[in-house]
């Protein structure tokens, strides 16, 4: 038990991390279910996480409130998504949300209060791990389940066939926004979560770079499956840990496993967790969305 | 006041030159090169290996670093697109192989150079000013511009006047039917990568040498601007390119005038959601953006 | 009247794909809509479904105007369609299909769902499903086959019980029975008989002429986007409008 502990307290970050980037990982797969490609929820993860750490240090709000208004606030932000995404679709769409997170990042970036580009320093560590891992399951069962409902069922029905939905009257519109302001909640509660980590933050952590990285954590991770954006993340958030010994060459590794993953593994790595919807979904690969 | 101008064509032109080889793919082969900044940077080093280690000039620095870039550009295509296009995969699984490539790519170059900032070894560079009245302006940066129209126009009459021009657009319009009717797909689609890892190479080597500085994350800042560039003038429009490349430069060196320059960044972004909710078709769009 | 169209109108360019278009339909009436490749059939079945919009003149449904009203709109007030060359949902099972055709009749469960019952809470609409499954003739052991991975004519059936699903008033279908055999074609003749017992209103696209005069009470032509003819079926053979806009093909013979 005591060596279980000891490795939890070494790695502590590391794990933290993983279960951040996990969630983030299932706010892109959450879109990418409805048909949609998105690469604006790390800018949604910054508000989340600037607002609470702002609440937190001059409104003395509670940690918990603090969490819920910094998703709602990322939540709100997504809104103004409605303008693009009933008219625009794959690529142009991700070019779009991609320009509306570097935008709110920008603007993070502009406002004295954020500290501008030094950032936001000494945010307390209020978050455990059992938070972190305690939403991700949270978010991971319903997520799972919403899957067998109507909802779900419109979501991918949409994915399938936006025409096709809307003759069996789902209003595709709504729909579609709903995924990004549910994913944008996600990722803004994981902003919360995660500014409460890492001690700091600054805009520079939620810009393109982290974008693309959540959204390669989704699709490498695999679509049929909620364990897919889950082991995405698992594995390439470990990675750099793993691969410590190899040093400097450890970002090469990296970009060879994806490059690897990406071209032979059209599914995903839950290829390798075969599981029963998984295989009556197995047409679906990495994104029938782009 | 005419140094902001002149500085604006400059930019622009950049621009225009980076943006060119990304627009060249995403028309031709409808995916998004994400590898394209880092052939931007690979260029600038190439040019500054064969300078500062093998010691040889700019003028033969410049068309080595031009050519070993267009060369990687065919190889790219062979390792991150040519299996994905075999099986026919989504237009993301590309984005993202080409993310990979672009990782490697980019540490294998820190893990030689590091990732600072460095400058070309002293007197390597060609460095000519002129002066007109008040202001000065530095020669490079007209060259730059010239070397961009040049290029443009020899752009242009290569696929409206040659038969690889024919090969290309046919590509671009249908590549079954292409295949079909005869045309030489490998070819086509080797030529158009290594046309446009070159242009993007020069591109990297021109800049390098203008501001006489390079590093590993160059390529980053350009990558964004390429889509805003892209969009403005309209997606799969080369000359669009072109013409949101200049409007682009000349948007931000007149915004970094009111705005502070936190905000500069913005003005792309601004500029690039703006289009796509007014007006996705960009100036002169051939593909529509409700299609995937 | 259940469905009627005045003057009608849509443009794509300079082309005008739907010219002036007056149908009615009768409620519990089938009323077949043929014509020549190119004619505008599909374009004024997109126009009552709403999934374009009409350039001019109006559609009304059981006296109310349903002209601007978008296809999800016009889904819950009981129109139907099945597509010219099958829009299933490939990813989704037989089953899920249905259920999705369902969409209009089935509340929100998200919350009910968060409580793992085997599948208690569904039961009705996934019985429903499945009867209309076996209706078509998919045969309810195929519920859970991918429907990207049925036969073209069973996509076709499965999109013929999706459309059932939301209990529709007015079914639309597009050229169901194209590349079908004679047996197959004997057979949605039956089915389409036995809806219009039921009393399901139907509008039929079709280029099998024999099926539209055999099922249909009243036949409408169209040719260059205008309806050239409207009648009972032995009079639409007879007109010789009719036949010139298909010469030289014998179907109508």
């Amino acid at each position: 038990m005591d060596a279980v502990f000891d490795f939890l307290r070494t790695y502590s970050t590391t794990i933290a991390v993983i279960g951040v980037s996990a969630l983030l990982a299932l706010s892109v797969w959450l879109t990418l279910y409805a048909g949609q490609l998105t690469l604006g929820n790390a800018a949604f993860m910054g508000v989340g996480a600037y607002v609470s750490a702002l609440l937190g240090r001059h409104l003395d709000t509670p940690f918990p409130l603090a969490l819920f208004i910094g998703a709602v606030s990322a939540a709100v932000l997504a809104l103004p998504l409605g303008a693009i995404v009933f008219r625009l679709r794959g690529v142009y769409l991700a070019i779009a949300t991609l320009a509306f997170g570097e935008i709110v990042r920008v603007i993070l970036l502009a406002t004295p209060i954020t500290g501008k580009g030094q950032g936001l320093n000494g945010i307390p560590p209020k978050t455990e791990l059992w938070h972190i891992y305690l939403s991700l399951a949270i978010v991971a069962y319903v997520l799972w389940r919403v899957q067998g409902s109507t909802l779900g069922r419109a979501w991918a029905a949409i994915r399938e066939d936006e025409i096709a939905s809307a003759s069996q009257g789902i209003a595709v519109g709504r729909h579609k926004l709903a995924a990004f302001v549910i994913g944008a909640l996600i990722a803004g509660w994981a902003g919360g979560l995660s500014a409460h980590v890492t001690f700091s933050i600054d805009p520079s952590d939620f810009g393109f770079t982290k974008a693309v990285q959540v959204l390669v954590f989704a699709v490498v991770g695999g679509i049929p499956n909620v364990l897919g954006p889950i082991l995405g993340a698992g594995l390439f958030t470990a990675l750099p840990e793993l691969l410590r010994p190899l040093k400097d060459y450890r970002d090469i590794f990296q970009g060879a496993i994806l490059l690897l993953v990406i071209i032979y593994l059209p599914r995903g790595l839950v290829t390798f967790v075969e599981v029963r919807r998984t295989r009556r979904l197995s047409r679906i690969g990495a994104a029938d969305v782009a | 006041m005419a140094e902001q101008l002149y500085n604006a064509v400059f930019i622009g032109s950049i621009y225009a030159l980076f943006a060119l080889g990304f627009a060249l793919v995403f028309s031709v082969l409808d995916i998004l090169n994400l590898a394209h900044p880092t052939v931007f940077m690979l260029g600038a080093f190439i040019a500054l290996f064969v300078i500062g280690t093998l010691g040889l000039p700019w003028f033969v620095a410049l068309p080595i670093a031009v050519l070993v870039t267009g060369l990687f550009g065919i190889v790219l295509d062979r390792v991150a697109f040519a299996p994905l296009r075999r099986r026919g995969a989504p237009a993301l699984s590309s984005m993202i192989s080409s993310l990979a490539v672009t990782l490697i790519v980019v540490r294998l170059v820190e893990l030689r150079y590091g990732g600072d900032f460095i400058t070309f070894p002293a007197g390597a560079v060609p460095a000519f000013v002129f002066r007109v009245g008040d202001a000065t302006f530095e020669g490079i940066r007209l060259a730059i511009v010239v070397l961009t129209v040049a290029l443009m126009l020899a752009l242009t009459y290569v696929l409206r006047r040659t038969q690889l021009g024919r090969d290309l657009r046919a590509l671009a319009e249908n590549p079954r039917a292409a295949r079909l009717l005869g045309v030489n797909v490998d070819r086509a689609i080797a030529a158009t990568f290594f046309v446009s890892s070159a242009l993007g190479g020069l591109a990297g080597v021109l800049l390098a040498f203008a501001y006489n500085t390079l590093d590993s994350k160059m390529g980053v800042p350009l990558e964004l601007r390429a889509f805003t560039v892209m969009v403005v003038g309209g997606m799969g429009s080369l000359p669009g390119a072109v013409i949101g490349a200049y409007i682009l430069g000349f948007g931000e060196v007149a915004s970094l005038v009111y705005l502070p320059t936190e905000l500069r960044d913005a003005f792309a972004f601004g500029l690039l959601f703006l289009v796509l909710v007014l007006r996705p078709t960009g100036l002169l769009g051939q593909k529509s953006p409700d299609r995937v | 009247m259940l469905l009627e169209t005045f003057g009608v109108t849509k443009r794509f360019g300079g082309v005008t794909a739907v010219d002036r278009v007056d149908l009615r339909i009768a409620e519990g009436q089938a009323l077949g809509l043929i014509g020549p490749n190119g004619a505008g059939k599909t374009t004024l079945i997109n126009l009552i479904s709403g999934v374009v919009r009409a350039d001019g003149g109006t559609i009304r449904l059981a006296g109310s105007d349903i002209t601007r009203l978008p296809a999800h709109r016009l889904a819950a007030l009981g129109i139907a369609r099945t597509f010219q060359g099958v829009r299933v949902f490939k990813g989704l099972t037989v089953q899920e299909n249905v259920l999705v055709g369902r969409h209009t009749r089935m509340r929100t469960d998200v919350l009910a769902r968060m409580v793992p019952r085997p599948q208690a809470l569904s039961d009705p609409h996934r019985a429903r499903a499945l009867a209309l499954i076996d209706r078509v003739g998919l045969g309810r052991r195929r519920a859970d086959a991918l429907a990207g991975e049925l036969p073209y004519g069973d996509q076709r059936r499965l999109e013929i019980a999706r459309a059932l699903a939301a209990e529709p008033r007015l079914l639309i279908l597009d050229e169901p029975a194209a590349g079908m055999n004679p047996t197959e074609s004997a057979g949605l003749r039956e089915l389409i008989g036995g809806l219009l017992v039921e009393g399901l209103t139907i509008l039929l696209i079709e280029h099998d002429v024999r099926l539209v005069m055999d099922t249909c009470q009243r036949v409408a032509v169209l040719n260059f986007g205008r309806k050239i003819a409207d009648g009972a079926p032995a009079e639409i053979q007879r007109d010789p409008a009719v036949r010139e806009a298909y010469l030289g093909t014998e179907a109508v013979a």
